[in-house]
């Protein structure tokens, strides 16, 4: 069915249009992304744009949305609108309301539908169609990860939300990318000593896991730590991310001759199971003749209200709680000046995931002002080892090695007989920044390498 | 020209003078203007439109032509993404290895569950590989956590092997040292326009697939996998076996998938696992349908589309839609604001179905019958009889 007709006119349009697709590459010679500046999205108006990146759907979205309300009050306050909030108590006095480098601060968002691949096309959209010069915010260590390896590679900042694997800033930490977020290894550091006074050092743990990169770390930590105390661990269950019925999982938990259930699950997911749980009654139940006891390693404000009196006496561990100035004192200074702004704007107090993404909005344009460029490697190296107060977590050091934030660690308890609906966690103590801190090489930490801050160019 | 009839030559011709040009055909609003929202031209999009034609167009090869509805497309393209990916982490960082190793096990993993599947037809060959691809995407998602890395997605870290990898070379994805995230920037007064390497790498690809469904279409292979889609019963009793052709198709478009799967991952060097989900399959169906099952140029259309309203309409929030309507009195902007709310951002899935019952009951044949119905009605004069074989093909309801 092929006739092959050579003809000259043919040999020679064919010749021209190879010429022209070989001429092609060519175009690409200068500089890729960078604009005769030396560094990925410099802004060069009168504003910069900053890309917040969160689940508005799936099942983190109550965490995605509170998250977005944190970074429009952080940009009110950094473009001086508003009543300042954290800036008035923040150590740094780089920043005075008129934007980052005199430029008025924009933001555009997008969805990462808790997928790493959704997550990272809305950011990659975010930096190429939007230029966005550093991206923030986020509600899944997977999602962190992946976003975090793609703004490593595209030469942009990433500044990221609640993500508390130790994957994050251990085996997959990236030089462009921060963490103010706590993580798995300082939870579990921090509640064994409160598990142990609370429930004795003979107990046999059952692991519920979500499945996936925090889960893993998550299960692997609060293991370590209490096996350390004497416990025994008699199973750990991986659980789909997207379940939404956990009977199944709870069913066995109550015959394995286990007396304590750990939940390493996050947001809708540990509201359904620990709602689960109750049902089938294990919390009245007794097993091994103590009474049987649930664990939350990682709580949440927005976990508490979705689970209601199900959370009731039941420890876990925060990066923060909008009450602690109050309970604990000034050391946790700028509590009470956020939640005080956050609840005259939305009429209710932030949760811990709005808090991190505003510290790290506010950290982040502090680390532009200081170093005077938006270039993210002057940014990185203002970031790198620095020290600040006043944001609500007591002293707080961004250590230089892994970019992950030390302060103290939050352990908390369900409220038995909580007064208000936003009040549903007690404080129980604050574990102090030293005795969660780690070696880099740690083992549950090793393997990765920051490697070279990328500006882009 | 290259085999083809004049009227294909032009589409062809169409086809790489519309990809040559997209940059600029897809950022026809200055940059700083504010209809620049509606600015489709970045590297990412672009990207995506292409790799998702080369998807739909390897889909309609087994849909449009046999009839058969694969409901779990999305597997090969999530094996092909990880082949890719395999390939970045063991041998370096050049794209070849990468999509030619991405086909190969396209290919390998669509004869096997083609094999399986295409034992039955209708609704249970759909079920069929449906189930095969949730069961890819579980196995992915947890179980075969090694090699997939599950949910965070599968990466390259500093610590892999790269045998081949230069030192010289770049660390991210390149064709022969050409970076595919490089970008070249073209100023012109208010607008700006992104020629991006990567992007004609996978406009080159998308032409090549083109034109291989192009002869594909036109060869007798591609009219027996035709009588297979009108009557497979009359084919049988004719003493012909359709197994052989149909196992063929469902490969070849397998391939394509595996192609579009391994591009995807060259863009970008990461494979997630929810590629492979089904509503990532139920997505390929919708483009081939949309743009008009069974024609050529369909498919690829039917894929812009979506790709334009999951990235562009989903961006539209609230802030934006106040901007647009500012100059109203507030009564009004806010009830406006109200109305349009429920069908941008987050409810762009909600205008995407509306459209699509819209195009499903006006045009069954898709965007390219409304624009033959357009070219009709422009043409009517000339008595030219628009369609031919793509409208007939388009025309056919899938085997039973």
């Amino acid at each position: 069915m092929t006739k092959s007709r050579l003809t000259r006119r043919g040999v020679l349009r064919t010749g021209a249009a190879m010429g022209g697709v070989l001429a092609t590459p060519t175009l690409f010679t200068g500089a890729a992304w960078a604009q005769d500046s030396g560094f990925t999205n410099a802004p060069t108006g009168s504003t910069v744009t900053l890309g917040f990146n969160v689940p508005q759907t799936g099942p983190y979205a109550d965490e995605g949305a509170d998250e977005l309300r944190a970074f429009e009050l952080a940009v009110e306050h950094l473009n001086g609108e508003g009543d300042g909030g954290m800036l008035q108590t923040f150590s740094s006095d780089a920043l005075e309301g008129g934007g980052i480098l005199g430029k008025k601060v924009e933001y555009v968002t997008g969805d990462t539908q808790t997928k790493s691949d959704a997550a990272r096309a809305s950011a990659r959209s975010m930096i190429e169609k939007d230029g966005a010069v550093m991206i923030s915010g986020g509600s899944s260590s997977g999602v962190a990860v992946a976003v975090q390896g793609l703004c490593q590679e595209a030469g942009v900042i990433f500044m990221a939300g609640l993500t508390h694997s130790n994957d994050t800033t251990g085996k997959d930490k990236k030089a462009n990318g921060f963490r103010h977020f706590f993580n798995a290894y300082m939870s579990a550091q921090a509640m064994a000593p409160v598990l142990e006074g609370l429930y004795g050092s003979d107990r046999k743990a059952y692991h519920l896991t979500a499945d996936y990169t925090w889960g893993w770390t998550q299960q692997e930590s609060i293991q370590a730590a209490t096996e350390a105390l004497g416990w025994e661990t008699v199973n750990n269950v991986l659980t789909p991310l997207a379940a939404t019925d956990f009977s199944s999982y709870i069913a066995p938990v109550l015959n394995s001759g286990a007396d304590v259930l750990v939940l390493n699950h996050y947001g809708g997911n540990m509201v359904n199971s620990l709602t689960n749980a109750v049902q089938f009654g294990l919390k009245e139940a007794t097993a091994n003749g103590k009474d049987f006891q649930i664990v939350v390693p990682l709580y949440s404000e927005l976990m508490a209200r979705g689970a209601g009196e199900n959370i009731a006496g039941i420890p876990g561990s925060q990066n923060w709680d909008w009450k602690i100035e109050n309970q604990l004192g000034d050391r946790y200074k700028g509590t009470n000046a956020f939640v005080q702004s956050f609840g005259e704007k939305y009429g209710f107090p932030p949760s811990q995931a709005a808090h991190t993404c505003y510290a790290q909005t506010i950290l982040y344009a502090d680390a532009v002002q200081r170093a005077g460029s938006f270039n993210p490697c002057a940014v990185a190296e203002a970031l790198e080892g620095y020290e600040f107060d006043g944001l609500g977590n007591g002293p707080t050091l961004y250590r230089a090695s892994d970019h992950q934030c030390f302060k103290d660690v939050v352990v908390v308890r369900g409220k038995e007989n909580p007064e208000n609906e936003f009040d549903l966690v007690e404080i129980v103590e604050a574990t102090p920044a030293e005795k969660v801190t780690y070696d880099p090489e740690h083992e549950m930490f090793a393997g990765g390498n920051l490697g070279e801050c990328n500006p882009g160019a | 020209m290259l085999g083809l009839n004049t009227k294909d030559t032009w589409l062809l011709v169409i086809v790489a003078l519309m990809t040559l040009f997209a940059p600029f055909l897809l950022n026809p609003f200055p940059a700083n203007s504010s209809l620049a929202q509606f600015n489709a031209g970045y590297p990412d999009l672009m990207q995506r439109f292409v790799i998702f034609g080369i998807f739909a167009i390897g889909f309609n090869i087994l849909f449009g032509l046999t009839g058969y509805l694969s409901f779990g497309h999305a597997a090969f393209l999530g094996v092909g993404s990880y082949a890719a990916v395999w390939m970045f982490k063991l041998l370096g960082y050049n794209v070849v290895p990468a999509i030619i190793l991405s086909v190969i096990v396209g290919a390998v993993f669509a004869l096997l569950i083609g094999f399986i599947s295409l034992r039955r037809s209708g609704i249970y060959f759909s079920i069929l590989t449906l189930a095969f691809a949730q069961m890819s995407f579980a196995l992915a998602y947890s179980v075969l956590t090694p090699i997939t890395n599950g949910e965070t997605g599968l990466q390259v870290y500093t610590s892999d092997p790269q045998y081949f990898q230069r030192s010289g070379a770049p660390d991210i994805p390149h064709f022969f040292g050409l970076e595919m995230r490089a970008t070249e920037t073209l100023r012109m007064g208010g607008w700006s326009f992104d020629i991006n390497a990567g992007y004609y790498l996978c406009a080159a690809v998308l032409l090549v697939a083109f034109y291989m469904a192009i002869r594909l279409f036109r060869s007798p292979f591609g009219m027996m996998l035709r009588a297979v889609k009108s009557n497979q019963q009359r084919l049988n009793y004719t003493g012909l076996n359709a197994r052989p052709y149909t196992l063929a198709a469902f490969v070849i478009s397998g391939m394509y998938a595996g192609l579009a799967g391994g591009l995807m991952a060259s863009m970008d060097p990461l494979a997630g696992a929810e590629r492979m989900q089904w509503t990532a399959s139920g997505e390929v169906v919708l483009m081939t349908i949309l743009g008009g099952a069974g024609t050529l140029i369909g498919p690829v259309l039917g894929a812009g589309f979506i790709k334009y309203f999951e990235n562009i309409f989903s961006k539209i929030n609230d802030g934006v839609l106040h901007g647009w309507f500012g100059f109203l009195p507030d009564g009004i902007e806010n009830v406006l604001v109200t109305v349009v709310h429920p069908f941008v951002g987050k409810g762009w899935h909600l205008t995407l179905g509306l459209l699509f019952m819209l195009v499903v009951i006006f045009l069954p044949g898709g965007l390219v019958e409304g624009g033959q119905r357009i070219g009709k009605y422009v043409f009517r004069r000339r008595g030219r009889k628009a369609g031919g074989a793509e409208a007939e093909a388009a025309r056919k309801q899938p085997a039973e």
